[in-house]
């Protein structure tokens, strides 16, 4: 295996509606402001790859037009994902390992407040006996949580203290979307949404764009004084009828976990993408954390979740994919 | 029951239909309000200096961000750089067949636009010809393309094969 | 196109994709069966019954073809509460999602239960398909409604 690391990261703020710009557009200072933070051009560059999704665009190949912001004449090496840019990140990172590439630049980038995110969210369910139905994002979520509380497996009150602690965290973060201080009875007190789930258990529709560049062994330390380097990298899929599978856990978060080697020292900070409060308590047990990590130090998605864009000493990093945590990945990171 | 009724089914209509409110954004949405006032606006790369048409938020040879300032304001005549005479019928456009597809270099830009050709005899179409746009009624403009009804041929001698040949 | 002074043009548009989809051998039968008032499940080799049928076994990949009659009554496993549905949605007045086991299945399938209000609805409820006057082999031919309500 070949080290590699994260050498450079740069984000745009996760906003509810970005009136001015264009998809296209919300990611061209975030890959300029990389480029730039890392002293490289884009010949410096073997790889590009990116994440993102053409539903949530409304346009067929919109991808492509990202391609803009990198600049791909004379023409480079790419690949794209329809998946969050933490996918992309693998792909990145496989073709590393590959020997192919020795500097990698990675970006998800989203607009979903274009369109109707939870019900867009229908398409990715069976397209004969399910999506005919359109159950939107929120309420298939909704169906795991019940499952969770009737079975005594999260109260209510484990999810608003999760949304609570999230959006605590998030006051620390320029680039999150919801923060502040607020008390579990007061957003308790709230309105279901779509019952079992308030508005505090779904993350919000985030615009937003995020880049990383990833460099192989000594590339790395000439570019970065403290790379993050990747000790594991895993992604783990369950099958897509939500009957077969089991939604009182996430096995493969645990299965993912277990092959990025989560246990093998201690984690000091997690960040885990679960776009629902149940779903974080779920993962956050799959990955088996206990008091000596700090979980979410961002907000996590749920205070800010620019859907396709998401991204210590000894760090663990999650995205999830899919209804109901479908797909895993989880990204092991050292200092 | 009927025989008919009881054919199995072997395939299912499933329409998929989504709405958007989509936003042009800032560079687009500055061409469109150029097309409002009878503009063609382009945009100039901090880089190379190659002329962009329309404008857009990047340069996508660079990769570099290009800000309003680099906008530059086109004539509405150009070269024929390449065309298709089409014959068969499209939905969503109303021309009447056969009518001509062309792609313009407008003077002083590097990239091309695609438009149609109008006033002119099958036969007499051929590259390099001069061409000017055709607008519609001022009162009618709007923020669209549409404003241009098409590209029709100047009394002039044809550009030289090299000023267009990168463009083919 | 509508605009106010330097913002973002903004203008809808509706992205339609007209799909006809190949059911294959299974899903036929499935649908098929629907369109007959019949719902359809599959065995698998250990002799339990997914709903919907898939033409694979997803934890052996083991191929499927025995379909067996299951429903139409069954029982809620979960279910969400649908205040406000989108014009999409199968209902214009609120109703919940479900997740239903039916009578003779082993794993429950998303569907829709129609009740007058939330308080009609319990998990571990019994249910019941009805369908449409004029069904057409769609899964939205079918709706549930509480078994003792019918």
């Amino acid at each position: 295996m070949r080290d590699v690391a994260v050498v450079a990261f740069s984000q745009s703020p996760s906003v509810r509606r970005e009136t001015d710009c264009n998809e296209v557009e919300i990611l061209i200072p975030v890959i300029h402001e990389l480029r730039t933070n890392a002293g490289i051009t884009n010949e410096d560059v073997d790889f590009v790859c990116s994440g993102s999704s053409d539903y949530l665009a409304g346009q067929s190949f919109a991808f492509v037009s990202g391609l803009d912001a990198v600049g791909a004449w004379p023409p480079v090496c790419e690949s794209h994902v329809e998946m969050d840019g933490a996918w992309a990140l693998y792909e990145a990172w496989v073709k590393i390992q590959m020997g192919y590439a020795e500097l990698a630049l990675v970006y998800g980038f989203g607009k979903p407040s274009m369109g109707d995110l939870p019900l867009t969210m229908a398409l990715q369910l069976d397209p004969y006996s399910v999506m005919p139905l359109w159950p939107d994002a929120v309420s298939i979520a909704a169906l795991q949580a019940r499952l969770l509380l009737d079975d005594g497996v999260v109260s209510e009150r484990d999810m608003a203290e999760v949304a609570v602690r999230d959006r605590a965290n998030a006051k620390q973060n320029p680039y999150a979307q919801v923060k502040g201080d607020f008390s579990v009875d007061q957003i308790l007190a709230d309105p279901y949404l779509v019952s079992p789930l308030r508005k505090h258990d779904c993350s919000p529709i985030s615009d937003g764009a995020s880049a990383i560049l990833l460099a192989a062994g000594d590339r790395a330390k000439d570019l970065c004084k403290r790379p993050a380097w990747i000790r594991g990298i895993e992604h783990i899929c369950e099958p897509q009828d939500l009957g077969v599978r089991d939604l009182k856990r996430s096995r493969s978060t645990e299965i993912a976990a277990e092959k990025a080697g989560v246990r093998a020292g201690k984690i000091d900070v997690a960040e885990l993408s679960a776009p629902f409060t149940h779903q974080e308590i779920l993962v956050e047990r799959a990955l088996g954390l206990g008091s000596e990590t700090s979980i979410n130090p961002s907000g996590g998605a749920l205070a800010g979740n620019p859907i396709m864009a998401v991204s210590a000493d000894r760090a663990v990093a999650h995205a999830t994919s899919g209804p109901c945590l479908q797909q895993n990945l989880i990204c092991v990171l050292e200092g | 029951m009927s025989e008919e009724v009881s054919e199995p089914i072997e395939v299912l209509r499933l329409p998929v239909e989504l709405e958007y409110q989509y936003t042009a954004g800032k560079s687009a949405s500055r061409f469109l309000r150029g097309l409002q006032q009878g503009k063609l606006l382009g945009q100039r790369c901090p880089v190379d200096g190659r002329v962009y048409f329309p404008t857009r938020g990047c340069c996508p040879q660079h990769g570099v961000p290009m800000a309003e300032e680099g906008s530059i304001e086109l004539p509405d005549v150009g070269t024929l750089v390449t065309y298709s005479i089409v014959r068969v019928p499209s939905a969503n456009i109303p021309l009447e067949l056969p009518y001509v597809t062309i792609q313009v270099l407008l003077d002083g830009a590097d990239t091309v636009m695609m438009h149609v050709l109008g006033e002119c005899e099958l036969e007499d179409v051929h590259m390099g010809m001069r061409l000017e746009a055709k607008w519609k009624p001022e009162e009618e403009w709007e923020t669209s393309v549409g404003n241009i009804l098409y590209f029709v041929p100047l009394d002039e001698p044809d550009a030289p094969y090299e000023s267009y040949k990168e463009h083919i | 196109m509508s605009s106010t002074d330097e913002s973002s043009l903004t203008a809808s548009h509706k992205l339609e994709y007209s799909y006809k989809r190949s059911l294959g051998p299974v899903l036929s039968r499935f649908f098929t069966g629907i369109r007959d008032r019949q719902l359809l499940g599959a065995k698998r080799a250990d002799g339990t019954v997914m709903v919907p049928p898939k033409e694979y076994d997803p934890d052996t990949a083991a191929a499927l073809d025995e379909l067996v009659p299951v429903g139409p009554g069954g029982i809620v496993k979960s279910w969400a509460w649908v205040s406000e549905p989108r014009r999409q949605q199968p209902k214009d007045h609120p109703f919940a999602y479900a997740l239903i086991q039916l009578d003779g299945a082993d794993t429950p399938f998303l569907h829709v239960v129609d009740t007058n209000d939330e308080a009609a609805m319990k998990t571990g409820m019994r249910v019941t398909a009805t369908w449409a006057d004029e069904a057409t082999g769609a899964i939205t031919d079918i709706t549930f409604v509480p078994e003792d309500a019918r």
